[in-house]
C-alpha cells in the first residue's frame, strides 16, 4: 500500500496526473470508500485492503471530463470494465493513468456476517500484505476466525485470472483465486425443469427493491439517461407494482448488457438483497460462448464483438431458436 | 409480565393469525425481510436488522390511490379502499418503532394521510429489545434505548423465553388475545438482559457520535459547506440507503396505463433519483452533490427546525450495512465534525 502512496505523490508532485482515483479508510474495519486525492496531504487517508472491492473503472467516465489525468487503481478483473469503456467510447484513455494493483481476492463483508459475526470490533488478515488465509476478528462477542477464501466475493472464485488487460505500470502482486467454474451454476439452473426456474428467479427477484444499485454501479450501464429513469417510459421505475415489473427490470438490464457484460461481478457485489444477478449475465455469456465462439468482453479494446458482428460462422437463428 | 418458551412461538404466531394479520422478520432466499406471516415461513427473529425496515406495513413501497376504467363513452373512478383488518408488526426493533414516530409527524399532521392513518389505526406493534446489538447501530445518539422498545407491547428474549409486556391498550387488547398462551413471569430476567444490552450498547463505536452543530437552525452554515462537493462524490446515485430507510418518507405518485384502464398509485422516491421533486418547470436539484445533500440536510436540518428539533434519523444503520460504496449519514456527521463543521 506504502508504494501506491509513494507512486500516487510522485505522479501528484510531478503533474504527471491531477488527482489519485483509489480508496480512502472507513471508520470500520471493512468500509473504505471510493475516494479522489489531489494532494499529498490527502493521501494521508488513503487505503488498499482487502475490503477494497469496488470498482473503480465507472467513475473514469466522469473523470474523462476533468481537467487533466487521473490515476486510477484497477485491479486485474476492473481493467476488463475500463476496456470494454474505451471500446464503447466512453472513457478517454489518454485521460487515465492506470495503475494495475495487485490483488488476492477480495472480501465480502456480507459472508462474513451471514457466519454470525457481529458487533466486530477489528479484522486482522485483510491487509494487501498479510498472507495469511484465516481472517482473525474481534468482536464485542468474543473473537472469531472465518477462513479467507470463504469470506471472498463470489466473483473472486471465478477469478478471471491476474493479468491486468490494461495499464501503464504495475504495482503489487496478484494472486489467483478462481477455486469454481463460472458456469457451474448456470449450468445448474439450465437443468432445471421450466417450472423450477420460474420458482427460483421469482424468489431472487420478489426480494428486489428497485434501488437501482445493481444498475448504477455497473460499467456496463453507461447510458446517459437510462430508459428506466425516462419520465415517459410507462413503467413504475421505482417500485415493483407487480411481479411481472420486478422481473422486467432485470431481464431489460441483462439483454442490455449482453456480449458488453465483462462478468466484474459488482451487480451481485453491490444488491443489497444479495440477489446473485450475475447469473444473467452469465448465462448470456455462456450462449455466446457456445453459438459464436468464446469471447470475454473487455480483454481487448479492438475486437469485434459477437454481438454486433456479422460472420458467415454465426449460428443461424433457427438454431438459436431451437434451443429452447 | 407474561413469558413463552421460544419453541412455542409458532403456536402464538398461528394465534395472532387466527384473528389478525401478522407481519413478521421472514427468511426468503437468504435475506431476512417483513414479510406475511404463514404456516410456511421461515420466521427469523435471530437477524438483528431486516435488510428493509418494517416501514412497508404502514406506508407500503408501493400502494394503490384510484383506478380510472374506461368503457365505452363511460368513465369511473374506483378509489383504493384504506386498511380495515386489524393486523400486528412483530419483532420491531426500538429504532424502527422511534422511525414511527417520525411517520407519524409527518403523515398524521395536517392534512392526514388517510392510507396512513388506518394502517396506523389498524396496526399493533410488539417490539423486540436487540438481544445482541451491532457496531453499526448509533440508536442512542437519537434518544432511543435499544433494550427498552416503547410500543404496544414489548417484548425480551432471555434464555429459552420470550417475555411480553403490554404497553398500550393494543397491546393489552392482543394479549389478551393470546395469553392462554403465556404463564406469569417476573422481571428478573428481563432486567438482566437489559443490563446485558446496556452494557453492549456502552462498547459500540458509533455510539457516542456527536450531533453538535445539527439543528433547524444551522440551515445556510450546512448548506453552504463546501464539504459536500468532496463527501458526495463516490455516491452511485442509487437509492439503497432510502430503501432501506425506516425514517424516508417521500414519496411520487405516479400513473399506470394499460390502455382502458389507469391505475393511480404511489410509491417511495429517493432524493438520490434525477427525476425526485421533477416539476414541469423541471428540476430543482440538478447535480448529484445537491440530491446527496438534499438526503442529510433533511433528516438532521429541515426535519429538526418543523419538529421540534426531532431528528428523522433513528440510527438503525442499514445505510451503514447496505451503502454499494460504504459512504452514510456517519461519514458525513463526522466529515463536519473533522472541519469544525464551521465551514
Amino acid at each position: 500500500m506504502q508504494e501506491l502512496i509513494n507512486r500516487a505523490k510522485e505522479l501528484l508532485a510531478d503533474g504527471t496526473v491531477a488527482r489519485v482515483l483509489g480508496w480512502k479508510g472507513g471508520d470500520l474495519p471493512y468500509n473504505p470508500e471510493p475516494a479522489y486525492f489531489e494532494t499529498a496531504e490527502e493521501l494521508a487517508d488513503f487505503v488498499y485492503n482487502s475490503f477494497c472491492g469496488a470498482n473503480l473503472s465507472k467513475y473514469m467516465i466522469e473523470a474523462s471530463k476533468l481537467e487533466g489525468k487521473t490515476m486510477v487503481c484497477l485491479k486485474p478483473c476492473d481493467t476488463y470494465s475500463f476496456n470494454q469503456l474505451i471500446k464503447e467510447h466512453r472513457v478517454d484513455r489518454e485521460k487515465a493513468y492506470i495503475v494495475g494493483v495487485g490483488c488476492k481476492g477480495k472480501l465480502d463483508i456480507e459472508k462474513i456476517k451471514k457466519k454470525g459475526v457481529k458487533g466486530i470490533e477489528s479484522i486482522e488478515g485483510a491487509e494487501i500484505t498479510d498472507e495469511a488465509d484465516t481472517l482473525k476478528i474481534q468482536t464485542i462477542y468474543g473473537e472469531k476466525s472465518c477462513a479467507y477464501a470463504d469470506a471472498m466475493l463470489e466473483r473472486c472464485h471465478v477469478c478471471k485470472g491476474k493479468e491486468h488487460m490494461v495499464y501503464d505500470e504495475l504495482i503489487g502482486d496478484s494472486k489467483e483465486t478462481k477455486d469454481a467454474d463460472r458456469f457451474d451454476e448456470v449450468a445448474r439452473i439450465e437443468a432445471m425443469s421450466p417450472e423450477e426456474k420460474f420458482a427460483f428467479f421469482q424468489k431472487e427477484l420478489s426480494k428486489c427493491i428497485r434501488c437501482n444499485a445493481c444498475r448504477n454501479a455497473c460499467p456496463a450501464c453507461s447510458c446517459r439517461k437510462c430508459v428506466f429513469d425516462s419520465t415517459k417510459f410507462d413503467s413504475s421505475q421505482k417500485a415493483n407494482v407487480d411481479s411481472f415489473e420486478e422481473k422486467m427490470f432485470h431481464i431489460i438490464r441483462a439483454f442490455h448488457v449482453a456480449g458488453r457484460c465483462t462478468d466484474c461481478g459488482e451487480c451481485s457485489r453491490v444488491c443489497p438483497q444479495g440477489i446473485p444477478l450475475h447469473l444473467f449475465n452469465r448465462k448470456f455469456i455462456k450462449d455466446i460462448d457456445g453459438l459464436y465462439g468464446e469471447y470475454q468482453a473487455g480483454a481487448d479494446t479492438t475486437s469485434k464483438a459477437p454481438l454486433t458482428n456479422y460472420t458467415f460462422e454465426d449460428a443461424e437463428p433457427s438454431i438459436v431458436g431451437k434451443r429452447g | 409480565m407474561y413469558k413463552i418458551a421460544k419453541e412455542n412461538l409458532s403456536a402464538l404466531f398461528r394465534l395472532i393469525a387466527e384473528t389478525r394479520e401478522l407481519y413478521l422478520p421472514v427468511k426468503t432466499a437468504g435475506q431476512t425481510n417483513y414479510a406475511a406471516w404463514s404456516e410456511d415461513a421461515e420466521v427469523d427473529l435471530d437477524t438483528l436488522k431486516t435488510v428493509k425496515s418494517a416501514k412497508d406495513a404502514f406506508f407500503p413501497q408501493s400502494e394503490g390511490l384510484y383506478t380510472v376504467k374506461k368503457e365505452g363513452k363511460k368513465m369511473s373512478v374506483e378509489p383504493e379502499g384504506l386498511k380495515e383488518q386489524d393486523f400486528v408488526v412483530f419483532g420491531m426493533k426500538a429504532c424502527d418503532v422511534k422511525g414511527l414516530e417520525v411517520l407519524d409527524n409527518v403523515f398524521l399532521s395536517d392534512p392526514v394521510d388517510t392510507f396512513y392513518a388506518a394502517r396506523r389505526e389498524h396496526g399493533t406493534v410488539v417490539a423486540m429489545a436487540c438481544h445482541e446489538p451491532e457496531e453499526t447501530c448509533f440508536c442512542k445518539v437519537f434518544g432511543v434505548d435499544a433494550a427498552e422498545p416503547k410500543s404496544d407491547v414489548a417484548v425480551w428474549t432471555a434464555g429459552e423465553d420470550l417475555y411480553w409486556k403490554a404497553l398500550s391498550e393494543k397491546g393489552e387488547a392482543l394479549t389478551e388475545a393470546v395469553k392462554e398462551l403465556f404463564t406469569d413471569a417476573d422481571e428478573a430476567a428481563v432486567e438482566a438482559e437489559k443490563e446485558a444490552i446496556h452494557k453492549i450498547l456502552e462498547k459500540l463505536p458509533y455510539m457516542n457520535l456527536s450531533l453538535e452543530g445539527w439543528n433547524g437552525d444551522a440551515l445556510s452554515e450546512k448548506f453552504d459547506s463546501p464539504i459536500w462537493e468532496e463527501l458526495y462524490k463516490p455516491c452511485l446515485a442509487c437509492g439503497t440507503c432510502t430503501f432501506v430507510c425506516p425514517t424516508c418518507q417521500c414519496y411520487d405518485i405516479k400513473d399506470y396505463s394499460a390502455g382502458d384502464t389507469v391505475s393511480r398509485y404511489r410509491c417511495w422516491d429517493s432524493c438520490m433519483y434525477s427525476d425526485f421533486t421533477m416539476m414541469a418547470h423541471g428540476n430543482n436539484r440538478t447535480s448529484q452533490m445537491q440530491r446527496f445533500r438534499q438526503r442529510f440536510m433533511h433528516k438532521l436540518v429541515y426535519y429538526p427546525a418543523n419538529n421540534d428539533g426531532m431528528y428523522s434519523c433513528v440510527g438503525c444503520g442499514r445505510c451503514v450495512e447496505k451503502c454499494p460504496q460504504a459512504l452514510n449519514i456517519v461519514k458525513v456527521i463526522k466529515a463536519f465534525q473533522n472541519q469544525g463543521g464551521e465551514q
